[in-house]
């Protein structure tokens, strides 16, 4: 951009200083910030500037969003709804309250192989879990383990704070709408016996909420001690302690659970649920074929229109399949390069119309 | 027809005492500001007022009543009370409310949607900044008083005096008070050291006039009350009127040995002042603490606030109709997304069965929390803080201090700088003002002969010739200049008796007070004219030396005689002459009198043979702009004197209408004179007024010059000040008397008078182009706005307000008479703009703010008053910006004032440099602050329709809390405190950059609703952008996609990085520390984030901070920072983009400049065009001017308090009087 570096040179500061100016003077300092002459860049948006500006970032711009678009179309994805509103979705027969347990089995073919880890999502549509009053249905105390906060829960959890007079751990709407349904895949091999994939349970929450933010009540030898004296969430089938067999994923460390409590930012999201883990450099983690997902269907979403699916997807530098970034940086560059054009003809038929003559005052 | 139009406009208008009718006074004036001001006047107070009106004027209120050495006898006041802030003291009232009842609404958990932190913590650090600037404030003030109060004299207390401090000085004390002692309260002067109690004060503080004024006790408490033991049995009543804020009047009577003895303003010693040259007084407290007339004269001042101060309240009241708008169809948005699915989503269960209605009532109140920071929280401090800097600028600015006087600019208020970029009327004061008030002797007629021009003793005339030499004269101060050698040997010779008769008459007719220090004179004069001529006499060898009450010596070349003063006639701005009759020792009784040419003339012997010659001598010297006086006098008879004497007695112990019976007195005596000859001083103009006037006339700014001063000498001033030219087209008071009567006819034919209800037709009184002046006097402007007859008839109705039909008809009238008057005011103010200058002489104070607000009212511009006396002190209050001249005059002007400095020249760097930036600044401030916060709050809006509009923030509370307060506030202050677009230089020399604040270019309503589409627009870029990229993603390591908090993390870090380069890009002055400040801002952001999302702060407070691990996550992944990359560049691109396309299109002057500016600074050989002086080109006729001002005229009528106190004496000396005088004299 232009600039113009306003030196102390140009100062030619006021009347004259009077000649041994006493103590008591009344004069103001003469100093670059009192004076307003502090040295300064003085940008304008000429030209020279901007137009170089529009070009660089079409052409850095552009190349971004190719290599985004190429990155997320290399991905390897497959969404299975298995909400089971169709008639002719196994999954149908669950939709009534009465089946519990209700177990279901989709069948769905990968055309082509997944390689390195792939992460296994199961997503909901048409759940707020970001709606006001759910968002602030938990207690942060009582999951990072404070006794106190474990059985005097905070107001925020009402009305799932406490039930039968004993109080919930964890409290909240949030938690008491955990996840439930239990999902498997199974490799049909060539041969008639199916594989069954190994799904890697630890590994899927973030560190910092793992062994930060979660932590079980101190206390007491086994989990359920440390637990005394609280009860389980209204909705869920077994208490906290009961999660998983692994004592390091159990509790409030389970990491089901602790991926559920953070909460989505839209309605429609998706949970990382099992890891997939790549065995060796030669076989391809998923290979092609055909495969079945055997559901435990728990949890309702028919109410609300809600949807569940389960999500398969490997990822790459820059995360999962993303084809907006990609199309909106091509975009921006784009445009970003055309508006250059644009100003350059512009400015080009009013360039000669600019000069000092011009200034009219 | 000159001379025809003078003897109507002087003689006869004048002759109608305009100063008299309508005495100068803040009261008055503000009051009846105000009831213009005021539609409905409540008609029981208007009925109490007449009753009031109609009683005896003096001695309406006498209500304060005071009892000597009797404190309990008045209920005390207390002394100074300092405030320590309050909230409810705070200016901002309603703002703090808003706040304070958001917290209110947070408290109510079901719509409590904002942690409690996220208003309070704002509100606190507003209130925190507002409490601390207050208390900086207090502190000072505080301090001041307490080493006011701290001071100490002497108080009666048990019968002596003793030491006390000033806060226990209280209402019927009687104190003594020293020499240099400052007056601890507004005392009653019972008696002094000084023969006849005099008592010298100096009221510089008061009213900035050094000079010396003196003031004399009541005959019998001079007499009786002079020990400690008589003052403390003292046992006198005073009754007087309450304590109010006239200076210069006073009204009351004293009862003591059951007599009663009025008393006036020359028995009061005022706080403020300083005892002079008087051993020791005493005096009995009247009014003390808050109620003397200094306290109450600081402590009265209008609150004025700016045309952006107005805009900004308006604007915030449409963001806030905003705010409830989109609140409100939010809340309809809730209730129906309750309806049809959150009552359906099992597990939004709470617990409490309320109706989807319910719901969205309830959200209505949150999403009055979640969006309140639409509403600038911190906008109003702010706002003060930018203007306290911009103030600070102003005070610190170099080109604004007077090294000769030592004087800084001064702003004295600091909430109106932007407004100095918005003037469009300047209204001026003249003497003082555009000219120094420094008078020069410079040329005389004597008997019809021109001295002072260069020319040597021989009466050759050379252009160069040396300064006279004066050292032969011991008296001479050396600094005189004169170049008449001729004169200085007419002096010596003798030869013409007139030449020393005139400088005798100049040393001895004057009310000039004399102080003698180791053999220095100091003489102090109430007007500069006086001291001009004292001090020219005394160069010349007529040396005035000392005066006691009753004598006055006299240094004639050397000899030193004393002459009788018999009487003192005083000046009044009537009269417009003084004369003084002394007795020589001869014996000879002789009248001396000086005074303008009009009023000598009439009153001269028809034997004058120097008649002509002197006239034309005036005429010379007025086209020289020289200010000139007549001198004459006249021998009286013994016997005639005796005679006029006793008249003279009669009337000064008249108890009504005394000054009138004195100026009869006066009138009988001063006739028949014969004429000596005339004086010519110079009024010089201060330094650069007319390259001031030039640039700002450029800037488009009009200068009106208001001013007592008589007609010619005003017009002169405006051809020297070049607001006149020799082209210009001048129209007098009765072309514009035709003019408007000839338009009202007009509107009258096509509407009747009330043709303000007629579409208005703008039809200009003149024809286009050609240069147009307007000179016009007090009592035309009291004619064409029919001032004086609604006046005359409001005095009419008020005598017969008997029945109800009168009663109506007489509000039917007045109703009429008002609407006429509107029209005609209307008329006149669209005339006097149609003009490039206007120049209104023999205005009234109160007249100059009559005007000032005219054109306040009905233009709807920004006007600015500029004056330095005690004059100008109403149109300072009432114009928008007040600007006093801390000059000649005194204090008085500064006081009232908004900003002050030392020269009329800097008003040109105070508007076209300081106002023109501090506007700018103020605009781009106001534009930035809407837009980043529409930018940061409407994220919440677009977010509520993926969250159930459940009122669901879109960020953390943390940065909610800290976004307004560290992450976008001190880069925007600082562009609001130092950005510049063009420097000073180039401002001043291109002042045509001015007038995008004469016409709000940069901040109105359309630029507001950019600012807020702008900031609209970002909100969307800022949500959908990364909604897109959230839709589907997940993170690199396939954990935690698209949560809610990577989500806020990623849409906070873009708007934080956006709106920084955002005012990145609206600054166009890049200091260090603006640059610190942007990336500063934006570094606290990150800094901040990761310490609150640490696991540290976590593990403390768990429940405050439930952000953990999200900035470490969240920014961790490329695809987050590619998002805010992208995010920010939609942002910013456009705005780029759009800002080039209207600088190479339409580009603005100043964009102009800027592109320019190496060019133009290599051009800084810039030849400043000489302003060429064409004065006395034409046979303009000019001023005789003395003592053009009520206010010189002070001490003179202090030299009344004089003769009156004799007036009783005088009584004796009519029987004996040479006895008398020689007792008085030892």
């Amino acid at each position: 951009m232009a600039m113009n570096y306003n030196s102390k040179d140009e100062v030619d500061g006021g009347p004259p200083c009077a000649p041994g100016g006493t103590a008591k003077s009344r004069r103001p300092d003469n100093t670059a910030f009192k004076q307003q002459r502090l040295p300064a860049w003085q940008p304008i948006l000429t030209a020279g500037t901007v137009l170089p500006t529009f070009f660089i970032i079409g052409l850095i711009f552009i190349p971004i969003g190719i290599g985004i678009f190429v990155t997320s179309n290399n991905i390897r994805e497959i969404e299975i709804d298995y909400t089971g509103t169709e008639p002719s979705s196994p999954c149908n027969k669950c939709l009534s309250p009465d089946v519990t347990p209700c177990f279901c089995t989709i069948n769905f073919t990968l055309e082509k192989s997944f390689e390195g880890n792939v992460f296994m999502y199961y997503g909901l549509s048409n759940f707020y879990q970001n709606h006001r009053r759910y968002v602030k249905s938990r207690d942060d105390s009582q999951l990072n383990g404070d006794s106190s906060a474990l059985l005097n829960p905070s107001k925020e959890c009402e009305p799932y704070r406490r039930n039968e007079d004993k109080p919930i751990a964890p409290c909240g709407a949030i938690a008491n709408s955990m996840f439930n349904d239990t999902l498997e895949l199974f490799l049909i091999g060539n041969d008639s016996s199916p594989t069954p994939i190994t799904l890697k349970k630890k590994g899927i929450a973030w560190w910092t909420d793992k062994n930060v933010k979660f932590r079980n009540p101190p206390g007491g030898e086994t989990l359920e001690e440390r637990f005394k004296g609280t009860t389980k969430p209204v909705n869920w089938l077994n208490p906290v302690y009961m999660l998983d067999s692994d004592p390091d994923n159990n509790g409030f460390i389970n990491e089901d659970f602790i991926v559920w409590m953070r909460t989505a930012a839209l309605p429609t999201f998706r949970k990382l649920y099992r890891l997939i883990e790549r065995k060796s450099d030669l076989h391809p983690t998923l290979p092609a074929g055909r495969y079945y997902l055997n559901i435990t269907y728990n949890y309702p979403v028919h109410s609300f229109d809600g949807r569940k699916r389960m999500i398969l997807s490997t990822i790459s530098w820059m995360g999962g399949k993303n084809p907006f970034l990609g199309i909106a940086y091509i975009a921006i560059g784009s445009i970003s390069f055309l508006l250059g054009v644009v100003l350059l003809v512009i400015n080009h038929k009013y360039r000669n119309s600019s000069n000092t003559a011009d200034i009219t005052i | 027809m000159n001379t025809e139009r003078d003897s109507e406009t002087t003689f006869e208008e004048d002759s109608q005492p305009n100063d008299e009718v309508v005495p100068y006074s803040d009261d008055e004036t503000e009051d009846e500001l105000e009831d213009q001001e005021s539609t409905v006047e409540p008609e029981q107070i208007r009925a109490n007022r007449e009753v009031e009106d109609n009683r005896e004027p003096f001695r309406k209120d006498c209500t304060w009543q005071v009892k000597a050495n009797n404190r309990k006898y008045h209920e005390q006041p207390q002394f100074m009370n300092t405030k320590f802030f309050c909230i409810k003291e705070s200016k901002y009232r309603a703002a703090n409310m808003y706040f304070l009842v958001l917290l209110i609404l947070q408290a109510i958990p079901q719509i409590s949607t904002l942690a409690w932190y996220t208003t309070l913590v704002p509100l606190l650090l507003v209130l925190g900044i507002t409490a601390i600037k207050d208390l900086v404030d207090d502190v000072a003030r505080h301090k001041m008083d307490k080493e006011v109060n701290n001071r100490t004299c002497e108080v009666i207390k048990d019968g002596r005096f003793k030491i006390a401090k000033w806060k226990e000085i209280q209402v019927g004390d009687v104190i003594r008070l020293k020499k240099n002692d400052f007056i601890p309260a507004d005392i009653l002067l019972l008696s002094s050291s000084e023969p006849n109690s005099l008592c010298y004060v100096e009221t510089a503080e008061l009213d900035g006039e050094t000079n010396l004024k003196f003031k004399m006790a009541l005959e019998i408490t001079d007499q009786y009350l002079q020990t400690e033991d008589t003052l403390a049995t003292f046992d006198g009543f005073v009754e007087c009127e309450e304590p109010n804020n006239r200076l210069d009047k006073f009204t009351g009577t004293l009862l003591w040995r059951k007599k009663s003895f009025p008393l006036d303003a020359d028995k009061i010693l005022l706080r403020g002042c300083v005892i002079r040259n008087t051993d020791f007084c005493h005096g009995l407290v009247i009014f003390a603490g808050a109620d003397t007339k200094i306290m109450k004269n600081s402590g009265k001042t209008r609150f004025k606030r700016t045309k952006i101060d107005y805009l900004m309240n308006y604007m915030v009241y449409t963001i806030f109709v905003v705010l409830i708008l989109v609140s409100a169809g939010l809340a309809i948005g809730h209730a129906y997304w309750e309806a049809q699915v959150g009552n359906y989503s099992w597990y939004l269960y709470d617990g409490e069965n309320a109706t989807p209605s319910y719901r969205g009532f309830l959200n209505f109140w949150g999403y009055i929390i979640v969006l309140n920071t639409m509403v600038p929280i911190s906008l109003y401090v702010s706002v003060e803080v930018i203007r306290l800097g911009q103030s600070h600028f102003i005070n610190w600015d170099l080109q604004m201090y007077y090294s000769e006087k030592d004087t800084p600019a001064k702003a004295r208020t600091t909430t109106l700088n932007e407004q100095l970029g918005q003037i469009h009327y300047i209204f001026s004061d003249k003497t003082g003002t555009l000219t120094q008030n420094i008078m020069t002797f410079k040329k005389c007629c004597i008997n019809g002969q021109i001295y002072g021009d260069h020319r040597d003793a021989s009466q050759h005339n050379h252009n160069k010739i040396e300064q006279v030499d004066f050292s032969w004269n011991t008296f001479a101060d050396g600094k005189f200049a004169f170049y008449d050698h001729y004169l200085i040997e007419q002096i010596q010779s003798g030869k013409e008796q007139e030449v020393r008769q005139f400088f005798f008459l100049l040393a001895v007719c004057h009310t000039v007070m004399v102080d003698r220090n180791d053999g220095q004179l100091n003489y102090q004069a109430a007007s500069p004219d006086e001291g001009a001529l004292v001090s020219a006499a005394r160069n010349f060898g007529f040396t005035f030396l000392a005066r006691t009450q009753n004598t006055i010596t006299i240094s004639e070349l050397g000899t030193e005689r004393t002459y009788s003063v018999l009487a003192i006639l005083d000046f009044n701005s009537d009269r417009k002459r003084m004369s003084i009759i002394i007795r020589t020792p001869e014996g000879n009784i002789r009248l001396y009198c000086k005074g303008a040419d009009t009023v000598i003339y009439e009153r001269l012997h028809q034997m004058n043979p120097s008649k002509q010659e002197t006239q034309d001598a005036l005429d010379i010297f007025a086209s020289e702009t020289l200010r000139t006086l007549c001198l004459c006098y006249k021998e009286i008879e013994e016997k005639e004197f005796a005679e006029w004497n006793k008249k003279f007695m009669a009337a000064s112990v008249a108890t009504t209408n005394r000054d009138e019976a004195l100026d009869k007195v006066y009138e009988e005596i001063e006739k028949d004179l014969i004429l000596l000859g005339a004086t010519a001083i110079e009024d010089k103009l201060q330094d650069g007024v007319p390259e001031t006037i030039s640039k700002l006339a450029k800037a488009d700014i009009k200068i009106w010059v208001l001013t007592g001063d008589k007609k010619e000498t005003a017009e002169n001033i405006g051809f020297a000040c070049e607001l006149l030219t020799e082209d210009t087209t001048i129209c007098y008071g009765e072309d514009i008397n035709s003019l408007i009567h000839t338009r009202m006819e007009n509107q009258r034919n096509r509407g009747g008078v009330y043709a303000k209800f007629a579409p208005p037709v703008h039809e200009p009184f003149f024809p286009a182009g050609g240069n147009r002046a307007l000179i016009i006097t007090g009592s035309w402007l009291n004619e064409i706005l029919l001032e004086k007859k609604t006046k005359r008839s409001k005095i009419l109705n008020l005598k017969f307000p008997r029945t109800e039909e009168e009663r109506r008809m007489r509000t039917q009238s007045k109703r009429r008479l008002e609407a006429k008057k509107e029209q005609r005011q209307k008329n006149f103010v669209d005339l006097a703009c149609e003009c490039s200058a206007v120049i209104c002489c023999r205005v009234t104070p109160k007249q100059k703010a009559m005007v000032v607000d005219l054109v306040k009212r009905y233009k709807k511009a920004i006007t600015l008053a500029i004056g330095d006396g005690a004059n100008d002190v109403n149109m300072i209050k009432t114009a928008h910006i007040g600007v006093g001249i801390s000059g000649q005059e005194g204090m008085q002007a500064v006081m009232s004032s908004d900003y002050s400095f030392a020269q009329f020249r800097y008003l040109q760097r105070l508007l076209l440099v300081h106002g023109r930036w501090s506007y700018i600044r103020m605009c781009k401030f106001l534009r930035y602050f809407f837009y980043k916060n529409f930018a940061f709050t409407l994220v919440h809006f677009w977010y509520s329709f993926f969250n159930g509009y459940s009122a669901q923030t879109a960020y953390e509370d943390w940065f909610i809390t800290l976004y307004n307060v560290l992450y976008s506030s001190l880069p925007v202050l600082l562009m609001g405190l130092l950005d510049q677009d063009v420097s000073d230089k180039l401002s001043l020399r291109f002042p045509g950059l001015y007038v995008v604040g004469q016409r709000d270019l940069l901040f109105n309503y359309r630029r507001f609703f950019v600012s807020l589409l702008h900031g609209i627009l970002t909100s969307m870029i800022l949500f959908f952008i990364p909604l897109g990229a959230y839709l589907q993603t997940v993170g690199q390591d396939g954990e935690a996609p698209s949560d809610y908090q990577s989500f806020a993390v990623t849409i906070a870090s873009a708007l934080v990085i956006t709106v920084n380069f955002q005012i990145g890009l609206d600054t166009s002055y890049w200091t260090f520390v603006n640059a610190f400040s942007i990336f500063g801002s934006i570094a606290l952001y990150f800094g901040i984030m990761f310490d609150f999302h640490s696991a540290g702060i976590h593990v403390l407070f768990p429940s405050a901070f439930q952000f953990t691990g999200t900035a470490s996550n969240a920014l961790r992944q490329p695809y987050i920072w590619l998002t805010i990359i992208l995010t920010v560049a939609v942002c910013l691109l456009p705005v780029i983009a759009i800002r080039f396309l209207s600088m190479t299109i339409w580009p603005s002057e100043s964009d102009k400049i800027q592109k320019h500016r190496k060019r133009l600074k290599a051009e800084e050989q810039w030849q400043r065009r000489q302003s060429v002086f064409r004065r006395g080109a034409s046979s303009r006729r000019s001023a005789y001017a003395f003592s053009h001002q009520r206010g010189y005229a002070d001490l003179i009528s202090s030299g009344r308090s004089i003769r009156k106190k004799r007036a009783p004496l005088d009584a004796i000396v009519a029987e004996g009087t040479a006895e008398y005088r020689r007792r008085v004299d030892s």
